[in-house]
């Protein structure tokens, strides 16, 4: 279904405006059945079974009303699921060859893995980090714009500080995290807190979760840059 | 060629099984030790977590093999030098020889960048089931299409600025501390109901496909672009898709807040 305006767009581009014939199609149109039809059995499995699962535990977890097991819960969450993420998974090792091309560091196989795998690792801590938090602003109910406000300053000084291989990657890996397998997972949990726990409103309460999960990997991101890379100056 | 997809689809599927295998262990330790019970239905759960480690193994082979390529391929054909010239071959030479090439001329990839960013976006499915879920909540006052429009033109929006942001070179930071700045003031005046949705329409309307394809174009287009860098020009248009809905989803906000406000007065008189 999202597949479908890509194609629809790059067909025009490619007969319309550039007017060559498509470089490679055959690897192109294998690769386009790939995806739709992997797309296709991994949605269809996602949600007979991890789904269902994670969404009656987190709403069991929410009406036990026990903080710590919450938190504990939000942190393994949403760091298990960002792992599983095929676009971060992609991306990372994107990153990876990149990086290593470009000589920031050293060009060889288990350099680049560990990169990548210190990567994921720093994203997923981090929305683990983030959902943790965020549990505990439903809890007591703290207004959502602190965090945020509090996350931009954050993002902002670290910033200062970061080498400038980093900054593109760290500022994407909010977007990339917050995707097919974390989102639905995470709103059952923002959503069924809220709607468990006397005077929250779901609609702002609930929300709120996702927009953390997406700032709090980028400061980590980033403090991941100056850990491999060195302090840089802007 | 078949050899080495089926190859990489071993590899895949391997990799795909240790990635699932944390959901499996956290979702597996909080049933055994706090929930206390045994999932109902777990044969069929167990036939689903084999299709998700399948699926996976397959889609991440065809983001790898199709969708990065496409987005790479589209960004060379776009940023060629006979292609910008028009098909020129003295201007093409001309190109090649200035040092700095103005942005102007990168006009198809502006356009592209734009229509990727804004039809993908309405076809997600993700934002549609949003926008239904804040109509209803809001009953009506915010329509389904509204917010599916103003998300879209805010992701085209931002994914344009971003291309335009790699031709020039320009620090990405600038950019995104500025868009926070300007956020946090619309935020202000925002209604308070749409804030929250407001912040997560950023992160949620970027699906698995069309990420990768836009994280492709933006290292394409800064390998293609003279003098720039891939590893530190090309990231970025993913934080543009990210920032922008904010701002046309509140400004959405305001104008139909503002409307009915209108509505309401005009009635009284």
């Amino acid at each position: 279904m999202d597949v479908f305006p890509i194609i629809v767009v790059i067909v025009f581009f490619q007969l319309v405006i550039i007017q060559k014939p498509f470089p490679e199609l055959g690897q192109t149109l294998f690769g386009i059945v790939l995806v739709v039809i992997g797309l296709f059995i991994f949605i269809l499995g996602l949600e007979s079974a991890l789904f269902p699962i994670g969404e009656k535990m987190a709403n069991e977890f929410a009406l036990k009303g026990n903080l710590w097991w919450i938190i504990f819960f939000g942190f393994a969450l949403g760091f298990s699921t960002t792992i599983a993420e095929p676009a971060l998974t992609v991306i990372a090792s994107k990153a990876g060859n990149l990086a290593a091309g470009a000589g920031a560091i050293a060009n060889d196989k288990e350099a680049v893995a560990s990169f990548v795998l210190g990567l994921r690792f720093t994203v997923a801590f981090s929305v683990g980090l983030a959902i943790a938090i965020g549990v505990v602003r439903i809890f007591k109910g703290w207004p959502l714009i602190w965090f945020i406000m509090g996350g931009y300053g954050l993002i902002v000084i670290t910033t200062f500080f970061a080498p400038k291989e980093i900054i593109g990657i760290a500022y994407d890996s909010g977007g990339i995290t917050t995707s097919t397998i974390t989102v639905p997972l995470v709103t059952a949990l923002g959503v069924g807190l809220a709607t468990s726990i006397r005077g929250r409103n779901p609609m702002l309460d609930g929300f709120g979760l996702i927009a953390l999960a997406s700032l709090s990997p980028i400061v980590f991101v980033l403090g991941y840059g100056i850990f491999i890379y060195g302090v840089g100056g802007i | 060629m078949n050899t080495g997809i089926f190859e990489l689809l071993g590899n895949a599927l391997s990799g795909t099984l240790l990635d699932i295998l944390p959901i499996i262990l956290v979702l597996g330790f909080f049933q055994i030790a706090a929930i206390r019970k045994v999932i109902p239905h777990l044969k069929q759960k167990l036939v689903g977590l084999i299709l998700v480690v399948l699926g996976l193994g397959i889609f991440i082979v065809g983001l790898e093999q199709c969708v990065f390529p496409i987005g790479t391929q589209m960004a060379h054909q776009l940023t060629d030098l006979l292609f910008l010239a028009g098909n020129d071959s003295a201007k093409a030479e001309a190109l090649k020889n200035s040092t700095n090439i103005a942005p102007g001329v990168y006009l198809w990839t502006y356009i592209f960048a734009f229509l990727i960013g804004f039809s993908t976006t309405l076809a997600e499915p993700a934002l549609i089931a949003v926008a239904y879920k804040a109509h209803d909540i809001t009953t009506g006052a915010i329509s389904a299409w509204g917010l599916r429009i103003s998300v879209a033109l805010g992701v085209a929006g931002g994914v344009t600025l971003g291309v335009y942001r790699i031709v020039t070179g320009s620090p990405l930071h600038y950019y995104i501390v500025t868009g926070y700045a300007l956020l946090l003031i619309q935020t202000w005046f925002a209604p308070k109901q749409i804030i929250p949705l407001a912040y997560d329409s950023g992160g949620v309307t970027t699906s698995t496909v069309t990420v990768p394809l836009i994280a492709a174009l933006g290292i394409g287009l800064a390998s293609n672009v003279p003098g720039r860098s891939p590893l530190i020009d090309g990231f970025g248009l993913i934080a543009f898709a990210s920032l922008f809905p904010m701002f046309t989803v509140m400004a959405y906000a305001m104008i139909t807040e503002k409307r009915t406000k209108r509505k309401e007065i005009d009635e009284l008189s």
